[in-house]
């Protein structure tokens, strides 16, 4: 067995009121993958801040190669080749691919100016390491990349500064399945080449499909380590102390379901073509397809930020067209984008003006009268207690809170509109195992109490298993609709058509 | 970002935002054409009527440039007018009539230039304080000293130095060709060398660029002292020009706003990190001509005033609706 080129030993750091780590041991070796699992807050961003050198720790050490080695800045720790590649990419959007790759170490003429010639050339040798190399141009402008794109081109600047380990903090979240599995082969690539790999997912099929070894952190502390993969059962127990039998809130009965609350009929615009959709009242319509296949698209065109140019769409029985997202709100369409960060949250107010952010937009200006109950702290402060977010107090700004907390601060914000029609963008992008159930079972409890949901999610268990029916699109139509308890494999062959299954 | 995901994938290949300041730039020519023919003034459509109009923004085009470094990379200088006053009056008193003391002018001017630079550049990237308030500081600064000391015309320029504003070289003034070198300079730097890669970097994502290895600090800071030495440059000319310092020159010039408003127009964008100097001397084109048009037009000067205003937002209104079109 090859010795660990990185050793994290008894790492210990607080923060002022919380013990982040507590003596975590932790080791890679060259050519292995290591998924380090755990919910948010279990301490995994801490941990890998401190390998990479933006954090010190209190107490313990790390040995590369068998030396103790001190970063005390990124770049340090960059040269000594550890590369961490975070969810937001660090890709320049205006400069080109083999700007990116080489920035900050670009190669020189003997004049001393940039050889770009070489740097093409260069940036072509890296990329033909990846599947993904014959659609990437050196000289395109990596804003024009589609995300798995621009993730390749993140991963292919790690491998060319030679990086012997490669951190990856949670690299699907905006991935949909089938650039999922190309990342699994970038991944593969990279082992090969006898790079250490550092995963970290929620995900327990990536962690079945990729990981040698498996490490799981709880409350800043190793809650469990398996020297091979175990069962995803095992691997959930661990992280979150318990068994998980109900993840899934229970399906809707024929009794549950009403009356269609939207019903389009061959509407469509630029990128829609003859959309035919029903959402009954009680019911979640899992929407499902790849990357640009017009899911997004239509939930725009619904809420009225890219209208439909034609076709008919009903909402609880009346003619409807909503031109702006505002007209929709009043009409009584929520919807929650899949980015919380810039398209969801005001991230320096606090958890009760986020709460409050849509009801008091359409309050009345000149008078304090209460028809719109929610610009009331009192009644917004019970609505945020009855989602039990968890806050040290609804004053706090809302971007300290976990992604599962500010998702429901969101919700909460959409429930006091009564809305009719919930869209959910990626419910879940970036939550952990626990939030993601108290997500689901909430969907669930919305639809009860009469409101129809539509949830758009690149995660497919998460589609088949939260769903009621689930509708796949393909190239701006709604190309298949099945019923609950579809296989992923259904689901995957109507979303990249009869030929495109290899994808 | 999960909204611009579904869309379909942007088509590579003409891209408006690397042409639009030369479209705006043929519009404004094309107007200045037709105004002149209109009015029966076809005197204006010669060479050498071109030549001055492009004369009379040089000073513009010089403090533009350096503008444009600190734009890129995501700062801005409001002390630029202020500056060229300094130096101008500075070049002036030290020359004061003797040939011989030209070159030491120029040192002195330079070094004021540079001193600011990096004062502007080390209160922005080490003090942190937003280079809106730093630049706007440093402008008071400098004009109130420089107000202490003398209130009207000081000091004199030799007919030596007078040869940057007046002399010639065949058709071309001394001070377009300067001008034009010192944008082949600027756009050679931006272009080729790594400090104008990682203007780009530091302008883009200030992050990502100091995840690379990036010293941004020292870009930040260099960014300025360029600047700096622009703006001052730009005083030299003033003064060869006006053939004496003037504490009041810069500001009666505009030349804070206008340099900036200068290289929005050319496609720089505010935030920084995309852009370029030829857009820059694009901006600068488009506003010289449009002044020219209206003094053929006769448009009275508030008017005039009226009408630069509202210019400056439409040309940005054009970039910024034309390239969401192209998004969406």
């Amino acid at each position: 067995m090859t010795d660990p080129v990185i050793e994290m030993q008894g790492i210990t750091k607080s923060f002022p009121g919380v013990r982040a780590l507590s003596g975590v041991s932790f080791g890679v070796r060259p050519g292995e993958v290591q998924a380090l699992v755990g919910e948010n807050g279990a301490g995994k961003s801490t941990l890998i801040k401190i390998l990479s050198g933006v954090y010190q720790a209190d107490a313990g050490e790390v040995r590369m190669n068998g030396e103790a080695v001190h970063f005390v800045h990124p770049v340090e720790s960059l040269r000594a080749g550890i590369a961490v590649i975070y969810q937001e990419f660090s890709l320049l959007p205006e400069r080109t691919v083999a700007q990116n790759l080489f920035l900050g170490r670009e190669p020189r003429t003997r004049f001393g100016l940039i050889d770009s010639a070489k740097m093409r050339a260069d940036t072509r040798e890296v990329l033909a390491l990846f599947a993904a190399a014959g659609r990437i141009d050196p000289d395109r402008t990596v804003g024009e990349l589609d995300v798995a794109t621009q993730q390749v081109v993140e991963i292919a600047k790690a491998v060319s500064t030679g990086a012997r380990v490669v951190v990856m903090d949670e690299p699907t979240a905006a991935l949909n399945e089938a650039e999922c599995e190309e990342l699994f082969a970038t991944v593969d690539t990279l082992r090969a080449r006898g790079v250490a790999i550092i995963y970290i997912t929620h995900r327990m099929r990536e962690i079945t499909r990729l990981a040698d070894r498996v490490t799981v952190l709880k409350d800043g502390e190793v809650a469990a380590r398996f020297d091979e993969v175990p069962a995803p059962d095992a691997i959930v127990r661990a992280m979150v102390g318990r068994d998980i039998a109900d993840f899934y809130a229970p399906p809707a009965t024929p009794e549950e379901i009403g009356d269609p609350v939207l019903t389009v009929r061959g509407a469509g615009n630029a990128m829609l073509h003859q959309i035919d959709l029903d959402v009954r009242a009680g019911e979640i319509v899992g929407l499902a397809g790849i990357q640009g296949a017009g899911r997004v698209a239509l939930a725009m065109a619904l809420f009225g930020e890219t209208p439909f140019e034609h076709g008919q769409v009903t909402l609880n029985g009346e003619r409807v067209s909503f031109q702006t997202p505002r007209s929709a709100i009043l009409g009584g369409i929520g919807l929650l984008p899949g980015d919380r960060k810039s398209e969801g949250l005001v991230l320096m107010q606090s958890v009760r003006d986020n709460g409050m952010l849509t009801s008091r937009a359409f309050a009345p200006l000149w008078s304090s009268d209460r028809r719109n109950a929610f610009t009331d702290r009192a009644r917004m402060d019970a609505l945020l207690d009855h989602m039990e977010i968890r806050a040290a107090s609804y004053d706090q700004d809302i971007r300290a809170l976990s992604g599962g907390n500010q998702q429901k601060a969101i919700v909460a914000r959409w429930l006091s509109m009564r809305p009719k029609l919930l869209i959910f963008i990626e419910p879940t992008r970036g939550i952990d195992v626990n939030s993601k159930a108290g997500i689901y079972h909430l969907m669930r409890d919305l639809a009860r109490e009469g409101a129809g949901i539509l949830m758009i999610s690149s995660d497919l268990p998460e589609v088949i298993g939260a769903a009621d029916r689930v509708l796949v699109m393909q190239e701006g139509r709604i190309a298949a609709e099945f019923p609950h308890g579809a296989t992923e494999q259904d689901i995957m062959h109507a979303a990249t058509g009869e030929t495109g299954v290899a994808a | 970002m999960s909204i611009a995901e579904d869309t379909p994938r942007r088509k590579a290949g003409f891209r408006f935002e690397r042409w639009a300041p030369l479209i705006l730039l043929g519009g404004a020519l094309a107007i200045y054409v037709v105004v002149a023919l209109v009015t029966g003034q076809a005197q204006y459509l010669t060479f050498d009527n071109l030549i001055a109009i492009l004369g009379r923004s040089i000073a513009l085009g010089i403090t533009a440039i350096g503008q444009t470094f600190v734009i890129l990379v995501a700062s801005i200088d409001l002390s630029v007018a202020s500056l060229i006053s300094a130096t101008a009056v500075l070049a002036s008193v030290v020359m004061d009539g003797s040939p011989a003391m030209i070159l030491p002018a120029i040192l002195a001017a330079i070094a004021l230039g540079g001193l600011v630079g990096l004062t502007n550049g080390l209160v922005v990237s080490g003090l942190k304080v937003n280079p809106l308030i730093a630049t706007l500081g440093m402008s008071l600064i400098i004009q109130g000293c420089l107000s202490a000391f003398v209130s009207n015309f000081a000091g004199e320029v030799p007919a030596a130095f007078q040869m940057f504003a007046y002399g010639e070289l065949g058709p071309f003034p001394v001070a377009l060709l300067f001008l034009g070198l010192l944008a082949v300079m600027a756009w050679a730097v931006l272009r080729f060398t790594k400090f104008g890669s990682d203007i780009y970097a530091v302008g883009g994502n200030e992050e990502a660029a100091r995840f690379a290895g990036i010293k941004t600090g020292r870009v930040v800071i260099l960014s300025h002292v360029i600047c700096s030495i622009c703006a001052s440059i730009a005083g030299l000319y003033l003064a060869s020009r006006l053939r004496s310092g003037a504490p009041w020159i810069g500001s009666d010039g505009v030349y804070d706003l206008e340099s900036i408003a200068v290289v929005v127009i050319g496609g720089t964008v505010l935030a920084g990190g995309r852009g370029g100097v030829w857009g820059t001397m694009a901006g600068m084109l488009i506003f010289s001509l449009i002044d020219s048009v209206f003094n053929i037009a006769g448009v009275d000067s508030f008017a005039k005033q009226v009408l630069r205003g509202i210019i400056i937002v439409a040309a940005v209104a054009f970039y910024a609706i034309r390239s969401k079109r192209i998004v969406a």
